[in-house]
């Protein structure tokens, strides 16, 4: 076996693996704040890419304006949805939000489908192009400044949670709602804060896959592998997206490349299946205790 | 005039069909089942066919999701089982048809139980993605394995029965129909049994079931084999119907499909899978009459048509659960209220 090639195959995994993790923080961020499994988190994704394509392309606006705008974008689409969706359904079954965000998914893939056409779309170049090296292996410049940026990013969050009084708020929530309003947290703002970050996150993180990929309709399809981030991560657990997407973007890298292209999902879900044989909860993921 | 219930005896409180009107509208309605192949065009025909598979499939799930309360994202994975299997059979050995669909059914149902063994661990999402990583793996293998015709997938002949050959919608309506009838009546009986009782305890708080001394792995996982066998069954009634499985024939969205339906049909009723299976197969053949409709007027309406499509499938779910959680048979409830009591407001 070729050690470079290897080295090559590995650094693309993790690359890929970090947009996984930057997409499973948007994804943890919901769930833990609101207890809200949200399924439409490739979709909103998708409406990332497609709203820095609209600003940049449509409009005509320099990328680095574009690129803050599709991100507020989705923030703002966030804030819609909690208010618009969520919040009527607090208190209903987790079955039942869970399917109002696929419907919603499926309602945000038909709407680009309709302004913007079923085919592939390649957005606007922004990124400097100047191959990055390694050592010896070559690593694309997308991905590598995919890499940062998620790193940053994540990086951002943690330091956030741990200091800032809305991180501290957002992990009183979390850990007990009653108790959180009864110290004076304004409970449905954290909701509120914690969609907006998730979504303008999300969105954030599709303008950098639609950069490396190319965006489409169907982009969606990447939440599934976002899911299974998350799964293996535990759902409430942000370091658990940030290993979690790292393993996955690696295995999908090293099935691809040594397997074959359409063994990629196959082995991150049969991957997935054997886990949680033996942690149900995922690997950093909070062990539920019921009583009666 | 009918207001509230005067049961004397447990045997008329546990009737599947509680009053002689209803008794008799039904009786009706089996008539028009059996009348209307007759009257309707070959077009209505295949509709009615591609209904009663759907009711057939999303009643299952209906068994596993509304009245369990796991929630499964694979039923179109394991409706692809059956139409594998009964393929193969129906290629490779020719045996009757009615063998094919049972051991086609039973192999779903085997894979079902497979699928549901970690739900006595996980639930809830876990075990949603559990069903989906089932469904990608099985979906890999059917597109893989040179028994089941790879990525081409398979076409088979015609379902043949006393040397009469049913490929048009008319003569499968004859198998297609009495099949889901059956399955669904069988569906409403079984929730008359211990198993239904524990089932319903189950999904209304596990723990409290398992206090009670229900074994809950037992119940679960024969709620799992019922609802695959049901999907293998409607799945095989499918191959027969369209005579091709491809690994294309079960994406997840239809599996996604039959969770809508019961969702807008009603979660845990019997009526409401069988209105939310028919409703949730007829909206996108509404959807294409008004493109035909406003194609004089917007020129570009066929072409936009499958993007509005998913459009009012996303639509759907999130106005029932936002709106009438219910579904369709609330709806329906109240009607009857409102008849039952009218001339007074409900």
């Amino acid at each position: 076996m070729d050690t470079l090639f290897l080295a090559e195959v590995t650094l693309a995994g993790l690359g890929a693996g970090a947009l996984y993790a930057l997409t499973g923080v948007a994804f943890v961020l919901i769930y833990k704040a609101t207890r809200v499994v949200n399924l439409a988190i490739g979709e909103i994704l998708m409406l990332g890419g497609y709203a820095f394509l609209g600003f940049a392309a449509g409009l005509g606006l320099s990328p680095w304006l574009a690129l803050p705008l599709a991100i507020a974008a989705g923030g703002a689409f966030g804030w819609l949805v909690e208010r618009a969706l969520i919040r009527p359904m607090l208190g209903e079954s987790p079955i039942s939000v869970f399917m109002v965000t696929i419907g919603l998914g499926s309602i945000l893939a038909g709407v680009v489908q309709l302004c913007w056409g079923a085919d592939p779309l390649r957005l606007p170049e922004f990124m400097p192009s100047t191959p990055v090296f390694i050592g010896e292996a070559y690593l694309a410049p997308k991905v590598a400044i995919g890499f940062v940026a998620a790193a940053v990013v994540i990086g951002l969050f943690l330091a956030l949670f741990r200091f800032s009084r809305g991180g501290v708020a957002l992990k009183a929530t979390a850990a007990d709602q009653g108790a959180a309003y009864s110290v004076g947290i304004d409970v449905p703002r954290v909701f509120s804060v914690a969609w907006i970050l998730a979504c303008a996150t999300a969105a954030g993180a599709g303008v950098l896959i639609g950069a490396i990929g190319g965006i489409s309709p169907t982009m969606g399809v990447f939440g599934l592998s976002v899911l299974v981030v998350v799964i293996i991560g535990g759902l409430d657990s942000i370091a658990g997206a940030l290993v979690g997407g790292l393993l996955i973007g690696l295995v999908e890298a090293l099935a691809g490349a040594f397997l074959g292209g359409e063994f990629k999902l196959v082995v991150t879900f049969a991957l997935l299946l054997v886990l949680l044989m033996v942690c149900p909860y995922g690997l950093f993921g909070t062990h539920e205790i019921e009583r009666l | 005039m009918r207001i509230g219930t005067l049961k004397t005896s447990y045997a008329a409180d546990e009737a599947l069909f509680d009053t002689p009107v209803q008794r008799v509208l039904l009786v009706l309605l089996a008539l028009c089942a059996i009348a209307f192949p007759f009257v309707a065009s070959p077009y209505w025909l295949f509709l009615a066919c591609l209904c009663a598979i759907n009711v057939a499939s999303a009643t299952g799930l209906n068994l596993l999701t509304g009245y369990t309360g796991l929630v499964s994202l694979g039923q179109a994975a394991f409706m692809s089982v059956g139409a594998y299997a009964v393929a193969v059979l129906e290629i490779r050995l020719g045996t009757p048809f009615a063998l094919n669909l049972l051991i086609g059914a039973g192999l779903a149902a085997a894979i079902g139980i497979l699928v549901g063994i970690p739900s006595l661990k996980v639930k809830g999402l876990y075990l949603a993605i559990a069903t989906i990583a089932a469904s990608v793996i099985l979906h890999f293998l059917f597109a893989h394995w040179s028994l089941t015709g790879e990525s081409r997938g398979l076409s088979m002949p015609p379902a043949r029965l006393f040397g009469l050959t049913l490929d048009q919608p008319f003569s499968l309506y004859w198998l297609i129909m009495p099949v889901t009838c059956l399955m669904v009546l069988g569906a409403a009986n079984l929730l008359r049994t211990r198993i239904g009782r524990a089932l319903i305890a189950i999904r209304d708080r596990d723990i409290s079931a398992e206090v009670l001394g229900i074994p809950l792995l037992r119940y679960k996982l024969t709620s799992f084999a019922i609802s695959s066998f049901y999907a293998g069954l409607a799945g095989g009634l499918w191959a027969y119907f369209f005579r091709v499985v491809t690994p294309e024939s079960f994406p997840l969205v239809n599996s996604i499909f039959y969770l809508a339906a019961i969702i807008v049909g009603g979660m845990g009723t019997i009526l409401g899978g069988i209105l939310g299976a028919v409703f949730m197969t007829l909206v996108p053949e509404l959807l294409k009459f008004v493109a035909n409709w406003a194609t004089p007027i917007y020129p570009d309406a066929l072409a936009a048509l499958a993007p509005v499509r998913t459009i009012v499938f996303g639509g759907l779910i999130v106005g029932f659960l936002v709106f009438e959680p219910r579904g369709l048979a609330e709806i329906w409830r109240r009607l009857r209220r409102f008849f039952h009591l009218w001339p007074f407001r409900t």
